[in-house]
């Protein structure tokens, strides 16, 4: 298994790489970030571009600010930096938990949280925890910047909503300011570290009578793209714990898993119920300590 | 085909190689280089099989073009020998302990290891089963891949605490 030939170039800025993309005319040019996901494809030969554009050199792409009511991720950081980071584990507690599940030490070492949003495996962790928190991502091209929310950017199995030109060059995650917040992150995978069957991040906010204030909660592989429970979040706004056991239910109207070789579609429905569950559970543990 | 001139440092030596840009690198430094400590099994990055240093971290070098190696510094499976060409404690670990048949997955399984410890002087069983969760081994069933890292642990514990 080997890629089919191609042009390589080494892009030394932002600019360079949005000026390649413009310019692609018939060829099909794409963007190489950690090729965690994209260098499989081609030695497989379902993908076989004309041009590898790798943006690894651009410094600019990669770093992780804290910006007060929010975290920006440059779109190259690597998935090992997010999890080493102590703004992420001290502002967002949620995604330093899910990247813990993202492949293994050799697959983070080189892998990006823009490329793993780009690719948009529908059970990928960083994107569903980017959608749990509403984050949005920076789009651009030689003519401008656009802002983008991820509700809409996952339209099937890795197909995400972005054009040719564009390049993908930060993230921006909300930090909540409420004072008691929890997060959970549960998944199950044939082994560790590989692709979830299904998993699930929960993000909810305390009142100090316990009642829920804020809940953020999303599932990934319950459906061809990572799924926001809007339904579920909403029911448990005013609620405390006990309302978790009526609320479940609503799980069920928002996800549409399918059947493959690890799970039948059945089994994907009752797992991402007891996850969901489980989730919500540590996440109100946590708030409440 | 068209052809590019790159230097690699691999294991402290720079090397110059005109190759092709859809070389990967564990191609590159099996067959270009000789050095086919480095093993290759699936070439689509689920084994483990061709882990390498890059930049001192343990990475896929199946998922990885020669070619963006330029510039960075790659330590191969032969670069964890001492410097007097006897096995490493790691290397001698895995003898003693059995922790390999084949030895397919051996090269992948020292990278990872020698990944962990440089991080982590104590690991306990879960922090070895994870950081050698990338890495396939059809043979031992890992119990012994992960006596082998204890025991190493130990020996550098105990030769830190005497030296
Ligand atoms: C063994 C193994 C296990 C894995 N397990 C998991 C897992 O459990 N969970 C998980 O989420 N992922 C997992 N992955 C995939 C993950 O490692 C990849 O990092 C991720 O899917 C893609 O990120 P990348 O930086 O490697 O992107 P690349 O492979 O370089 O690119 C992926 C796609 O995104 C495009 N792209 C990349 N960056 C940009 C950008 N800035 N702008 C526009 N387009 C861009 C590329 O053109 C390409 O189409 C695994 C991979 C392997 C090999
Ligand atoms: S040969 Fe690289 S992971 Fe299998
Ligand atoms: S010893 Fe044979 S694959 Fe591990």
């Amino acid at each position: 298994m080997k890629a089919a030939a191609f042009d390589y170039v080494r892009a030394s800025s932002v600019d360079e790489i949005c000026r390649l993309l413009a310019d692609a005319g018939d060829e099909e040019r794409k963007i190489i970030a950690g090729g965690q996901t994209l260098v499989p494809l081609m030695a497989m030969r379902m993908a076989r571009p004309d041009m590898l554009i790798d943006i690894n050199d651009v410094t600019d792409l990669a770093g992780i600010h804290d910006r007060g009511d929010h975290v920006v991720f440059g779109a190259g950081t690597r998935q090992r930096a997010i999890e080493r980071s102590d703004v992420v584990s001290d502002r967002l507690p949620l995604v330093a938990k899910a990247v813990r599940n993202v492949g293994h030490q050799q697959t983070r070492n080189r892998g990006t949280i823009g490329g793993s949003i780009v690719h948009g495996d529908p059970s990928a962790e960083l994107p569903m925890a980017a959608l749990a928190l509403e984050a949005t991502m920076i789009l651009r091209t030689v003519s401008g910047e656009t802002e983008m929310a991820f509700d809409g950017f996952f339209e099937a199995a890795m197909v995400t909503n972005i054009e040719p030109e564009q390049l993908l060059t930060e993230i921006r995650i909300p930090v909540w300011q409420d004072a008691r917040i929890g997060t959970g992150f549960h998944e199950t995978s044939s082994r560790q570290g590989d692709f979830a069957i299904v998993a699930v991040a929960a993000q909810l906010a305390l009142a100090e009578d316990d009642t829920i204030v804020r809940a953020a909660i999303s599932v990934g592989g319950a459906a061809p793209s990572p799924v926001k429970l809007h339904a579920l979040e909403a029911a448990l706004i005013g609620k405390s714990a006990e309302a978790l056991d009526s609320a479940i239910a609503l799980v069920d109207e928002e996800i549409d898993p399918d059947t493959d070789v690890h799970a039948t579609a059945d089994y994907r429905r009752r797992v991402t119920r007891k996850l969901v569950s489980r989730a919500i559970d540590d996440a109100l543990a946590e708030a409440a300590k | 085909m068209k052809q590019i001139e790159v230097t690699l440092n691999v294991n402290g030596k720079d090397t110059t190689l005109t190759i092709p840009p859809r070389m990967s690198l564990v191609d590159c430094l099996r067959d270009m280089l000789r050095l086919t400590g480095t093993h290759v099994g699936c070439e689509h990055g689920v084994c483990g099989a061709c882990s390498v240093f890059f930049d001192d971290e343990p990475i896929r070098s199946c998922l990885m073009f020669a070619v963006q190696a330029e510039g960075h510094k790659i330590t191969t499976v032969e670069g964890l020998l001492n410097d007097d060409g006897s096995l490493s404690d790691l290397q001698d670990s895995f003898w003693e302990c059995h922790a390999m048949q084949c030895g397919y997955c051996t090269p992948g399984m020292l990278v990872a290891s020698e990944a962990l410890l440089a991080e982590n002087s104590n690991p306990n069983e879960d922090d070895i089963r994870e950081a050698i969760s990338g890495n396939l081994c059809r043979c031992t069933g890992y119990q012994q891949i992960v006596e082998a890292v204890q025991m190493t642990a130990k020996h550098r514990r105990e030769g830190a605490a005497h030296g």
